[in-house]
């Protein structure tokens, strides 16, 4: 595979990343990981000041599983859609078939108004391993730099 | 004062709250002045966060912008950010560093005790321009507040009339604050939660542990906090602060299933479990049965401890409309990598995207939209029984609420007596 197209396959990763947390397809979202994944929610001024605490910590599929269950049958949250804007993709290259990409993010929440704001906007610091043909994340890090949340944090970013 | 006339309480006992009161602008500054610049305790943060001479931190008190910070000799101050001059902000970074505070403005220096030592061009030049010649540095200080810290944790007051800190604080909390800082803290890091809604709402919410078991299905099922659940809620000699605590191993599913259904309660979900349950894996580390415990204090501040999840909340005012909770993180200086890993993981159920806890920004929001033209209309406050206010040994209960009402009626001088009952 060429760089050219292991970005591609990277890019659109994200594109299906994105459009399956917005169309609220969660179950089928859980499929773009790896079964050996970890996915992070951690505010900016945390990771530039060195420090460990996220805002979301899944360490494994069955946590990143466990999420979306409770989004789905214990956590009430305010009832919204969300949209992703993702842009400026870079991809860093491939070591030992772990490919590294960063990307730009914008969640916009609408609420049952049709009041849009934006929710959260940071960056994605991803790698990306080949599945039998299907890129999946392996490690999912979101730096988002709106660490004051606005309301609550119930979807992932 | 002007609340009198507008709105009515009309039980003694605090069981019914005026809605007015959670959206009235004149109020809101009210409070700012008698509340948080009251004869109260307002908490800033722990002093490991500043531990070396010239750190600072800069936090709020209530919304008025605070600096606090440690002098060559070790002493902490703290100090309304705003020059004495123009009224610009001094210390612009959050956290830092410094020898002196100098405003970027017209760069007046400020020692760390919050003394006036410079004004640039004082004399003016050749003879010109310059300050009055009368003008005395020590006459322009920062607006300093008194500091006091327990245990590690720092407090401050803006009142010579404030008791002090320990006879504010009384003796549960004093002992409550012990426990869960009875080893060297280290922060594990911050996060923050901006919510649409009047602040009392969130100091309603966790004086009020009967929602946790309602509210937060969550912590119902996998057992970390219930209303079958020994434990209660213990308040001070004043009523305004309250510590609601859980005894997690006091009851079991079976029970506990069996109570939901019979109430009507859909919180207690059988079928639900966790394919990873290891954030439940909570550790006794304080020598009790205490699994979970919610410490408000008055006005600022509610230390939580969910399993071995470890924070404080910080109350930061923003408008009549909105607050930031600004959350601080922390385990111990002696915790093995294990035992921080344990923290984190367990802090997915607390904060902005708690499992448990994200409930309570969306339950603040939604009483705070719907009462704004409801002034004249109260909320019922009777969980746990109505008149005498004091320590309860249930959770199904709301009497720490009534608490905290009594003691801001008390500072904002309010009367409840009961005229429109």
């Amino acid at each position: 595979m060429t760089a050219a197209d292991a970005k591609e396959a990277c890019s659109d990763l994200l594109a299906e990343y994105a459009y399956l947390i917005d169309a609220d397809r969660l179950e089928v979202w859980l499929d773009l990981f790896a079964d050996e994944c970890t996915y992070q929610i951690v505010p900016r001024e945390n990771y530039v000041r060195g420090l460990p605490l996220q805002l979301m910590l899944c360490e494994n599929k069955n946590m990143l599983r466990d999420r979306v269950i409770s989004l789905r049958q214990a956590n009430i949250y305010n009832i919204h859609v969300d949209r992703h804007l993702i842009s400026a993709i870079r991809y860093r290259g491939e070591d030992n078939g772990v490919h590294t990409v960063e990307a730009n993010y914008a969640v916009f929440q609408t609420n049952q108004d049709g009041q849009s704001r934006l929710f959260s906007v940071g960056r994605y610091l991803d790698t990306v391993v080949d599945d039998d043909g299907t890129f999946k994340f392996k490690d999912k890090l979101v730096i988002a730099d709106t660490a004051s949340v606005p309301t609550l944090l119930a979807t992932p970013l | 004062m002007r609340n009198e006339p507008d709105y009515v309480w009309p039980r003694a006992d605090f069981t019914r709250i005026p809605f007015g009161i959670y959206h009235d602008a004149d109020v809101y500054v009210q409070e700012q002045f008698r509340v948080f610049r009251g004869p109260t305790w307002s908490y800033l943060c722990f002093d490991v966060e500043i531990p070396n001479p010239g750190d600072f931190k800069c936090v709020y008190v209530g919304d008025t912008p605070v600096v606090v910070n440690r002098d060559q000799d070790g002493a902490l101050h703290a100090f309304i950010n705003r020059c004495a001059h123009r009224g610009a902000t001094v210390r612009r970074e959050e956290f830092g560093n410094a020898k002196d505070h100098t405003c970027v403005y017209h760069q007046w220096c400020y020692s760390l005790k919050g003394e006036l030592m410079g004004v640039p061009f004082r004399r003016g030049v050749k003879g010109k321009g310059g300050m009055p010649k009368d003008f005395r540095v020590t006459d322009h200080s920062l607006h300093t507040l008194r500091v006091e810290s327990f245990n590690g944790v720092i407090f401050a007051s803006f009142s010579d009339d404030a008791p002090s800190l320990v006879d504010f604080l009384d003796e549960p909390i004093c002992k409550h604050l012990k426990r869960l800082t009875h080893k060297t803290v280290k922060i594990l890091g911050y996060q923050r939660q901006f919510i649409h809604g009047n602040w009392k709402l969130y100091t309603d919410n966790t004086r009020d542990p009967n929602h946790g078991g309602l509210l937060h299905p969550f912590q119902v099922t996998f057992g970390i906090a219930r209303l079958t659940h020994g434990g209660g809620a213990v308040l001070d000699k004043r009523g305004c602060h309250n510590i609601s605590m859980v005894e997690g191993d006091s009851d079991s599913d079976e029970d506990a299933s069996k109570a939901y259904e019979d109430s009507g309660s859909g919180a207690y979900m059988a079928d639900y479990r966790l394919n990873d349950a290891s954030m439940l894996a909570t550790q006794k580390e304080f020598g009790d049965e205490i699994t979970l415990s919610i410490m408000s204090i008055f006005p600022n501040v509610v230390f939580q401890q969910i399993g071995n999840c470890l924070a404080t909340r910080q109350i930061r005012c923003k408008g009549v409309d909105a607050f930031e909770l600004y959350w601080t993180y922390y385990g111990y200086e002696d915790d093995d990598e294990a035992m921080t890993a344990h923290r984190l993981r367990q802090a997915n159920m607390a904060g902005p995207g708690g499992l448990i806890s994200m409930e309570d920004g969306e339950a603040i929001e939604i009483v705070h939209r719907a009462i704004k033209r409801e002034a004249d209309q109260h909320s019922v406050v009777e969980y746990g029984g109505r008149g005498e206010i004091k320590t309860q040994d249930t959770l199904i209960t709301e009497v720490p609420m009534r608490g905290f009402w009594a003691y801001y009626c008390q500072l904002m001088g309010i009367e409840a007596n009961g005229a429109a009952a």
